[in-house]
């Protein structure tokens, strides 16, 4: 490890190609402990791809992946859930069918033993560990103020509370590292700066380093402390927020996609 | 029709649709999770009969410890295949699943050609399913009144699995949701494996309480109980529990209730419910609950 720096994810030359298009170009990257990084760059630059790497759902032509140290390229999604890095996802992606409390359980079959044959038993420690679990679920539910709506389907909240949902399964899975896919998508003004200070504060009550994508330059710039942009695959620049704004290639990468 | 055939006839029916009814819930729930028609069910049904057939034949074990442990090995059955046949072709396009799927019928079937043989074998039932029982006006046999008490059992309990247990939850995320399931840390193979051995067992139970309503067997047994019962699934709604359990009961019902009433049908009696599946296809694909696909095992 590095002198004094400590380093949650580290991504050195990503490359993932699909056929004859290089999505992501030799990507590199670290980001600390307690950091807030940001990822923009202009639709189709390959943004989702680097977290779809990360999480496991795409396995990199070339290059490493290190969660603290540890190369998990390449190792299946739940196993990399497990290990500690979680994600939301651009377009909300619930289980809608299930209550808001079922959802964030889901994940919580990483500490459950057996999950088939106690369960079927009913045997005593199941029914202690089921106790504890459930607590625990509702005590995320309640810090992330979605306890009014335990019982109810998740398809059925209100766009804003998907979102928080999402935010939420994606915590109990206990990660250290939360991706966030566009969280603001959808939002207005008023929600966005709500959204903020809420990012900042579960980074703070949950001690997460948090690397986020995201199109609403007011959030990236009003949160990230570093700010990463890519196009076509590649990365063009790096920075605090205020070098991001002044830079060349930044502005002429969005003013070529005739955006923002 | 006398009153007395009425009632024969009805339970002989409901008899015949729970065991649809149970053969259609391993379709369903299989195409809920995976999207894949497992064709190889209806041989896992037959397989199932002839685990119970030679436990009790050969190996002289009671009948019920029999009939356990054969639904016990054809669920193990069931997750060698899923290993063996569908996980590696879990990523390729849909296609390649279902094609798999009807190489696995075909192989199971031969196989059990070739190493049990064409000829029929007499399957041995309890006492308590040969027995007739009186019913008001109507002598109804034993099976038809123990099929649908033990058919019903099985379906709670897997209710049971499916909303109250982890495994449950599991199976219910990874059919809303595969990838996400996978996110949450969940080892979705383990799931799939799982719903395979469940699938199976149901499957192997039905082989058992068919051979028991008809107790003749043969390698190819399970194919016309495995189309009506996949038809029940299509009728129902397929990936929908509950419609899978409307279906069977309804095809069971309608194919003996035609024959009943027009006699003449007879010869019919297999054209009536593939009719009838293709009508569905045509005209309500998504099924009787269809709207309410969303939830899906």
């Amino acid at each position: 490890m590095d002198t004094g720096k400590n380093i949650v994810l580290k991504l050195e030359h990503l490359t993932i190609k699909f056929g004859g298009l290089i999505a992501v170009n030799d990507f590199c990257l670290e980001i600390e402990k307690g950091e807030l990084v940001g990822l923009i760059g202009p639709n189709g630059a390959g943004k989702t791809t680097v977290f779809n790497i990360v999480t496991g759902q795409y396995e990199p032509t070339s290059g490493t992946v290190l969660l603290e140290g540890r190369d998990i390229t390449g190792w299946r999604p739940h196993l990399i859930a497990a290990s500690g890095i979680a994600r939301t996802f651009q377009n909300v992606r619930l289980f809608t069918g299930m209550s808001v409390l079922d959802n964030v359980l889901v994940s919580q079959h990483l500490r459950l033993r057996s999950p088939f044959l106690s369960a079927a038993l009913h045997l005593p420690d199941y029914a202690r560990e089921e106790r504890h679990v459930r607590a625990k679920a509702m005590d995320l539910l309640e810090r992330l103020e979605l306890t009014p709506f335990a019982k109810e389907l998740a398809g059925n909240l209100p766009y804003g509370q998907q979102r928080r949902l999402e935010i939420a399964r994606a915590l109990s899975t206990n990660p250290k590292l939360l991706l966030l896919d566009e969280p603001a998508a959808g939002m207005n003004p008023e929600e966005t700066t709500r959204l903020m200070r809420f990012i900042c504060r579960i980074r703070d009550e949950f001690s997460l380093t948090i690397f986020l994508i995201e199109h609403d330059m007011r959030l990236v710039m009003g949160i990230c402390e570093r700010i990463r942009v890519i196009d076509y695959g590649i990365s063009i620049a790096e920075g605090v927020p205020d070098e991001i704004r002044r830079d060349s290639r930044v502005i002429a990468a969005y003013l070529g996609e005739g955006g923002e | 029709m006398s009153l007395e055939t009425f009632i024969q006839q009805l339970t002989n029916g409901v008899s015949l649709g729970s065991l649809y009814a149970l053969i259609a819930i391993g379709y369903t729930m299989v195409y809920g999770i995976l999207r894949l028609i497992n064709f190889a069910h209806s041989d896992i049904f037959m397989v199932g009969a002839y685990f119970a057939f030679y436990l009790i034949a050969v190996f002289r074990l009671p009948w019920l410890l029999s009939a356990i442990l054969a639904v016990a090995l054809t669920a193990c059955v069931g997750m060698t295949i899923d290993r063996v046949a569908y996980r590696p072709v879990r990523n390729a396009p849909r296609i390649s699943a279902l094609i798999t799927a009807v190489g696995v019928s075909f192989f199971l079937e031969n196989l059990g050609l070739v190493t049990v043989g064409a000829r029929p074998k007499p399957f041995q039932r309890p006492e308590l399913m040969a027995k007739v029982v009186r019913i008001g006006p109507a002598a109804i046999s034993g099976v038809s009144i123990w099929v649908p008490i033990l058919s019903i059992g099985l379906v709670i309990i897997l209710l049971y699995v499916i909303y109250r247990t982890k495994l449950g939850m599991a199976m219910r995320s990874v059919a809303t949701d595969i990838d996400t399931t996978r996110l949450m840390g969940v080892n979705v193979d383990t799931v799939i494996s799982y719903t395979f051995a469940i699938g199976s067992a149901l499957a192997a139970a039905g082989g058992i309480m068919w051979a028991c309503k008809y107790p003749q067997i043969n390698p190819l047994m399970g194919i016309y109980p495995g189309w009506k019962a996949f038809t029940a699934a299509v009728v129902g709604g397929i990936g929908n529990i509950t419609g899978a359990m409307i279906g069977g009961f309804l095809i069971g019902l309608i194919e003996i209730m035609a024959v009943a009433m027009f006699p003449s049908l007879s010869g019919y009696r297999d054209g009536i419910i593939f009719g009838l599946l293709l009508v569905f296809l045509l005209v309500r694909p998504t099924g009787i609950l269809g709207e309410t696909l969303k939830e899906k095992v």
